[in-house]
């Protein structure tokens, strides 16, 4: 399969990244290494290229109303300039994907999307479409940068020669950059205060190297895994999936059962009315050991009682901390198997470390 | 490629072995310690534990992943890296002085025959690359 390549490939080969291929894509896994990316991140400011992700616009009368009844948050409730974090689910309540909404107006929509969910998320959009909304895939034309940690509203500052103290949690600008239209929202994925900036794709490396010269450390995906997983924000393919639906995933605060029809209500209000089954649940390893994705979990008796969905060192911590989906009701002491053998864990809230970020 | 001591000798799955008299010790190479990222946990086996050539007797995890330690020959362990449980990085940051993993004690002389010169590694590596 031929690798995608984004826009800043050329800089990360400049800095030589260890290139890796994740989803479809070739991107850089780490700089200099994953530890020292993960703490410039929570203590300084970390640059990343996500411009893997892709974006989709949707416009139109009908294009609330079509992206509310494919989405499980309400997306008549937002104002202009505002993101909503949203899932996406089928008939049977999986998730199709995980989704970022950002509404410039009441007739304008951007949606955010995984990379390597791109194609599919476009063609069950597009097989709902009704006549009275437009859905054009904006992928190719943007470049996404993410700038993170404490001192990134500094950063952006001295990059957009102005201050966006006041641009709030999960809301976004329309400016100009250097004669370019580009999108600046305060968003991220790793826990810490931080923007995401939509460029066009030929600015990508004017904007890139801006962030540098103002003092960003290049962060690979690696970091970006082991920092999310500390914040614990799900990643789909292993805590949202078409076999796992948002409310297991933990994320009933984005599911509005009450707003009226969309599609996956009917097993997702099942599924509350009922009771869950099975839920996500954090854990950390009281004995030596990483548990890695796929991990069986058992209770503290050894019966089966669910996998883990993700696992690592935390750097932060340093701690195997993890993610796991498991019987409803659990709590307290489990144990997990790594190469053969049962080794203890404890579960315990999430998130596992809150850095900057505001809510 | 790296740096590979010509006074070391090489297995293909990546370790180092210094030989001295019938007690070798053991390590990962820089190599390998590249490829593996920041090591976050290093398992070893027990004191006087009985190893065999081939079998994986211990375990390097990274941040990303997990690979077994073979060993490169048959003996017992006479002597453990304590300094790793605490701090796993020595294995990235000196990986052929302090991050070295194991002393064995040889049961078999003819299992450092099989081992590679500095030499044959680099080749074997440029060759698996």
């Amino acid at each position: 399969m031929n690798l995608k390549q984004t826009p800043l490939h050329e800089e990360h080969v400049k800095l030589k990244a260890r290139m890796v291929p994740f989803g479809g894509w070739d991107m850089p896994v780490q700089y200099t290494g994953v530890l020292a990316e993960h703490a410039a991140v929570r203590e300084r400011a970390g640059l990343f290229d996500v411009s893997h992700m892709g974006e989709f616009l949707v416009t139109g009368k009908g294009a609330a109303a079509f992206l509310n009844q494919l989405t499980v948050n309400d997306v008549t409730k937002m104002a202009d300039g505002r993101c909503q974090y949203n899932v996406m689910c089928d008939d049977t309540g999986g998730a199709v994907d995980d989704i970022i909404v950002m509404r410039e107006s009441a007739d304008r929509y951007l949606v955010v999307v995984n990379a390597s969910n791109i194609d599919k998320d476009f063609s069950w959009l597009a097989s709902h479409k009704p006549e009275d909304v437009s859905l054009t895939n904006e992928s190719d034309a943007w470049a996404l940068l993410a700038v993170q940690g404490p001192q990134s509203s500094k950063l952006i500052a001295q990059m957009m020669g102005q201050d966006f103290n006041d641009l709030r949690y999960y809301h976004f600008k329309k400016l100009t950059w250097q004669g370019c239209d580009v999108i600046l929202s305060r968003t991220g994925y790793t826990g810490e205060d931080g923007f995401e900036i939509f460029v066009p794709a030929r600015a990508a490396a004017k904007a890139w190297q801006a962030f540098l010269t103002a003092g960003a450390t290049p962060a690979g995906l690696a970091a970006r895994d082991t920092l999310r997983l500390e914040a614990a924000y799900p990643l789909y393919g292993h805590e949202l999936t078409s076999k796992i639906s948002p409310l297991e995933a933990g994320l009933g605060w984005v599911v509005k059962i009450d707003k009226g029809d969309f599609i996956g209500r009917k097993v997702l209000a099942k599924q509350k009315q009922e009771g869950l089954k099975r839920r996500l649940v954090g854990f950390n390893m009281t004995e030596a050991g990483i548990a890695r994705e796929g991990a069986p979990v058992f209770s503290e008796a050894g019966i089966a009682i669910g996998f883990v969905t993700s696992g690592t060192h935390s750097p932060t911590l340093k701690l195997a901390i993890g993610l796991a989906l498991i019987e409803y009701g659990v709590s307290g002491n489990i144990l997990i198997e790594i190469r053969g053998q049962k080794k203890k864990a404890k579960i315990v809230p999430t998130p596992f470390y809150k850095g900057s970020a505001q809510k | 490629m790296g740096n590979f001591p010509a006074e070391l000798k090489y297995t293909k799955e990546h370790e180092w072995i210094k030989i001295e008299g019938k007690l070798a010790t053991v390590g990962i190479t820089e190599y390998a310690a590249e490829q593996l990222g920041d090591v976050v946990l290093v398992e070893l086996p027990a004191m006087d534990a009985e190893i065999t050539k081939g079998d994986a007797f211990g375990v390097v995890e990274s941040v990303k992943s997990v690979s077994d330690i073979f060993a490169p020959i048959s003996g017992h362990v006479r002597e453990v890296n304590d300094a790793l449980p605490e701090t796993p990085a020595l294995v990235n940051d000196d990986p052929y002085g302090e991050g070295w993993l194991v002393r064995i004690e040889s049961s078999d002389a003819t299992d450092f025959d099989e081992l590679m010169s500095a030499k044959e590694y680099e080749s074997y590596l440029s060759e698996e690359a």
